[in-house]
């Protein structure tokens, strides 16, 4: 059975995953064994701690608005599984009116 | 000339000089690996695509431009690359179904770099799925084994590399880091794996996994040879926005013959004794090695270094989960059809992705998700500059820290079926990725473990200040040549065999 700490089938979800039977039942047991296991931060006092996202401080990155030397377009669509006309084909995604 | 006289006995310096004063050409060089590589990897597994063509062109390219009065740093030095970098051309798996056949369109910088500095592409090397692992069991294509003992791992994510310069099939390796996936190889494989500060060299082209924690370093034979590799791929990038814009300080030239006047801070919250009597001794040796070079050990506290794993653990599968996002069938890579669009993606990503990265994408989109997000995510943010803090304060006290690269030397294959056994493996690497420190793993001894027969190599883990590599590589230097554990251990099997 699912584990009472997370719902396995909605985070798959969002995570755009599959998932057997078998792998939420043994996904939903490792899972809430590693949030057993993280769960240890709790005792760490971060009342007076700030984040960090990135730790050696650097500051944002701009660059001028100018076109610089790119990826052709031969070369990004060399590695598609379907490419058409130049663009990366996909299946429909808007449903056709009725 | 044997390949053994090229890829064994001499390191990446004395390649480069022979190659640049014209006493063997590059592509003799490239000739020689090419004939011996298939055979000698085959049981030792550590590459899953070799690049022959490509090497002779490199080769020949050398040839030219020192024919034409250049000097290169890395002249016909053969070497092995992760298959997480791009190479264009090659193809780049990351040692998954998801990226099995896909060709890399552009060649990253540190790669690009290096084969710019002279040195010859062997090949791309095993890794676990996506740099997940700390074993190289996780990948998708290929087992590769420990060159000291094929029934153990040669430890992970970058196992094919360090299986590669600790087998003598590649002369140098770049690999890469996030939570210890140079170090804890290096250890398994008896060479030195070095980690260099976060921003040193540039992402581009290393197919992400934690963006906050991913750094590319170099495998070597020696701290010499990883420092001239460093010096060819470091320094900024304007194509990775992490990449750090300041002056490179080349490393080359720091390296000392002793340690006088340094001051070596050992953690008091990394004692040795529960590892065993055995390795507690080796590493209780190694200190007092560095203390016999005229280093003065000091005991420092990391309090909140125990919290690394968890912390880790959070942010790295979050960050992972937003990454690998993008392999869903449309731009690259695997594509398995279903009725719509979304079926597609789900079909994609079941089918391509394994077990782990499956599991860290999940807890990593648990960590992120609405409800969970400060609890979790948050959290070991704050967690982790609490550890970065800690590493400050102690870095007060001494210049350097010395602890063990990894828990235990290589294991067995299947021993952590576990995956938080597995990651216990990297208990002493994470809080100095979560630093972002340069850090390093050199050898410091052997030890047979209860359920081997062998003696399996050991490392000792060296980290320093952020933009400290002169100082880390000098000291590990003079560590080396006072020690040379490296050249105790009795050359691996694999390379016996012609």
């Amino acid at each position: 059975m699912a584990s009472d700490r997370i719902d396995v089938r909605h985070v798959a979800k969002l995570a755009r995953l599959a998932l057997t039977e078998s792998e939420v039942l043994r996904y939903g047991s490792q899972l809430a064994g590693l949030l057993t296991f993280v769960d240890e931060l709790r005792g760490l006092d971060t009342e007076h701690v700030g984040a960090t996202a990135q730790v050696v401080e650097s500051r944002n990155v701009t660059r001028p608005d100018v076109v610089g030397p790119c990826l052709s377009r031969e070369d990004a669509l060399a590695g598609a599984p379907q490419a058409q006309n130049g663009f990366f084909r996909v299946p429909k995604i808007i449903a056709a009116a009725e | 000339m044997s390949a053994d006289d090229l890829l064994f006995t001499s390191g990446a310096r004395a390649i480069a000089r022979s190659v640049n004063r014209r006493e063997r050409s590059a592509a003799d060089i490239a000739e020689a690996v090419r004939v011996a590589l298939p055979e000698r990897d085959r049981d030792l597994g550590a590459y899953l695509t070799l690049t022959p063509d490509l090497m002779r062109q490199h080769a020949r390219r050398v040839d030219e431009r020192i024919a034409a009065g250049e000097t290169l740093p890395l002249a016909g030095v053969p070497v092995a690359i992760k298959d997480n970098m791009c190479l264009r051309g090659t193809r780049t798996t990351c040692g998954s179904k998801m990226l099995e056949n896909w060709i890399a369109p552009y060649t990253a910088t540190a790669v690009g770099r290096l084969l710019a500095a002279g040195a010859l592409p062997i090949g791309k090397t095993n890794m676990d799925e996506f740099a997940m692992g700390s074993s190289c069991e996780n990948s998708a294509l290929r087992t590769t084994r420990n060159p000291y003992d094929f029934d153990r791992v040669p430890g992970g994510s970058s196992g094919g590399s360090a299986a590669a310069v600790g087998a003598e099939l590649a002369t140098l390796a770049l690999g890469s880091d996030t939570g210890g996936s140079i170090r804890e190889p290096a250890a398994f494989c008896n060479v030195v794996g070095f980690k260099p500060t976060y921003g040193r060299v540039s992402r581009y082209g290393l197919i992400a996994f934690a963006s906050s924690l991913d750094q590319i370093g170099p495998f070597a034979r020696t701290v010499e040879d990883a420092a001239l590799a460093y010096d060819a791929i470091a320094g900024y990038d304007p194509l990775d926005a992490t990449s750090l814009n300041a002056p490179n300080e080349p490393t080359a030239d720091a390296l000392r013959t002793d340690l006088r006047g340094m001051r070596v801070g050992i953690v008091k919250e990394f004692g040795t004794a529960d590892l065993g009597p055995a390795i507690h001794a080796a590493y209780a040796q190694a200190y007092a090695d560095l203390a016999a070079l005229g280093a003065e050990l000091v005991e420092v506290e990391l309090p909140t270094a125990k919290y690394g794993l968890a912390t880790y653990y959070l942010i790295a599968p979050a960050e992972c989960s937003s990454n690998l996002a993008r392999f869903d069938g449309v731009r690259y890579g695997l594509r398995v059809d279903g009725a719509d669009v979304g079926e597609m993606y789900e079909k994609t990503r079941a089918a391509g992705f394994g077990d782990e990265v499956k599991r860290r994408i999940l807890i990593g989109t648990y960590a992120l998700s609405s409800g969970y997000y400060d609890a979790y995510y948050v959290k070991a943010q704050k967690a982790r500059t609490a550890i970065a803090d800690d590493f400050k304060r102690a870095f007060a006290r001494c210049d350097l820290i010395a602890s063990p690269a990894a828990s235990t030397p290589a294991f067995t294959f299947n021993a952590k079926s576990d995956p938080v056994a597995m990651y216990l493996m990297d208990y002493y690497t994470i809080p100095v990725s979560l630093a972002g420190l340069p850090a390093l793993s050199v050898p410091c001894g052997a030890v047979v473990p209860e359920d081997g027969t062998r003696p399996m190599p050991l490392g000792l883990q060296l980290a320093a200040p952020l933009f400290s590599e002169r100082l880390l590589l000098g000291a590990a230097h003079a560590y080396e040549r006072a020690t040379q554990h490296a050249l105790k251990l009795p050359r691996p099997q694999i390379a016996k065999a012609p």
